[in-house]
């Protein structure tokens, strides 16, 4: 598929004088995609509060933050790299560099400012594993994914769905040091509910993307390939969320919450699963399992916390 | 060849809205370094009194 040439990017906004006008730090703040850190955050903070140990609270704070910057300077990143894409697609056509308001070169800056900041205040204080592997998440977002892949395959979100899947195994290798199964189950959970969710939005954006010729499954394989490859993730995202319980990592508050979580995923996956939209509908499901997608992500893993807390006040074996 | 337009003395709104953003950046790049400078000095205290992470 040959990506589209977009058309040049609006020049930023100048002074009569010729120079430009310097940036507002509110742009900066939105390069960091403030609304994708919320869940970063969020999980990386469940990983760690999950995990078996403990760590002092400013070391975990500091942590929190690594996590959250190196995510920013990612996003950042990727910005840079794809402002003539965002320029294309409604959804993104406001963003601060398709939309004139900053220089190309400040955003990529930044975003090197940022990634390299967070890895190395993340090596020194917290250890250099989780460092490491905060290193590797930025590269795979910024990089693998951003410029490798999602130009190039229609797998571009499954396999770049690992980016989003590393703050949980970051948080929970800051308190103990060590890679174990658990976190790597957490690495998976996310990386498997990554599709669903993100096809699901792909859908009803599925115009913005053809514009900008990126190979996003519903525009390359069509609906109904994508339709039946969401039902088939929730379908194995089920059991795969219920696999802590399984092993005995995690009790009964845990494994129940799983499985109605995911039972619910599945049933608004296979309700655009088995569907076929007709012009004008609204997309309603699909706008409905982007929507729970998100929901079952907090309350899954804000139940891994209660599971964990509940086990260490003895209300469950 | 191509005429440049003509170069006119910024508006005392445009003077106003240069420094209003010059003043945010300022700003927070001041709130960030006062920030990471309390958290660098945090980090200190706990790596000096806490025992070694991770063993």
């Amino acid at each position: 598929m040959t990506p589209v040439q977009p058309e040049a990017l609006p020049p930023q906004a100048l002074t009569p004088q010729g120079l430009a006008m310097p940036t507002d730090w509110r742009d900066f703040f939105a390069l960091t995609k403030p609304g994708v850190m919320r869940l970063v955050i969020f999980t990386a903070v469940c990983g760690m509060l999950a995990a078996p140990g403990s760590i002092h609270p400013v070391l975990g704070f500091t942590a929190i933050l690594c996590i959250a910057v190196g995510a920013g300077g990612a996003a950042a990143l990727n910005q840079w790299w794809e402002a003539d894409i965002d320029a294309v697609m409604k959804r993104t056509a406001r963003r601060p560099l398709p939309g004139g308001r900053m220089e190309r070169e400040s955003a990529r800056d930044f975003g090197f400012a940022l990634s390299g900041g967070s890895v190395m205040v993340m090596g020194i204080a917290i250890g250099w594993l989780a460092a490491g592997i905060l290193a590797f998440s930025i590269f795979y977002y910024s990089w693998i994914y951003t410029v490798w892949l999602k130009p190039r395959t229609p797998q571009n979100i499954v396999i770049g769905g690992g980016a989003g899947a590393f703050p949980p195994l970051i948080g929970w290798i800051a308190v103990t040091g060590d890679i174990t199964l658990m976190p790597v189950l957490l690495f998976l959970i996310i990386f498997m509910w990554t599709p669903p969710h993100f096809w699901a939005l792909a859908l009803f954006v599925q115009i913005d993307y053809s514009k900008a010729g990126i190979p996003m499954m519903p525009v390359v394989a069509g609906e109904k390939s994508t339709r039946w490859q969401i039902l088939a993730y929730a379908a194995a995202l089920l059991p795969l969320s219920m696999t802590p319980w399984f092993i005995g990592a995690t009790g009964w508050i845990y494994g129940l919450a799983a499985f109605v979580l995911g039972s619910v995923f599945l049933w608004l996956s296979i309700k655009v699963g088995l569907r076929t939209s007709l012009s004008g509908d609204g997309m309603k499901p699909e706008k409905r399992l982007f929507a729970y997608s998100i929901f079952y992500l907090f309350i899954l893993f804000a139940m891994l916390v209660v599971d964990r807390y509940a086990t260490i006040f003895g209300w469950q074996a | 060849m191509t005429e440049t337009p003509p170069i006119r003395p910024l508006t005392p709104e445009e003077t106003a809205e240069i420094r209003a953003r010059q003043n945010g950046r300022n700003r927070m790049m001041g709130l960030a370094l006062g920030f990471l400078a309390i958290l660098f000095f945090a980090i200190t205290i706990v790596k000096i009194t806490v025992p070694e992470m991770h063993n």
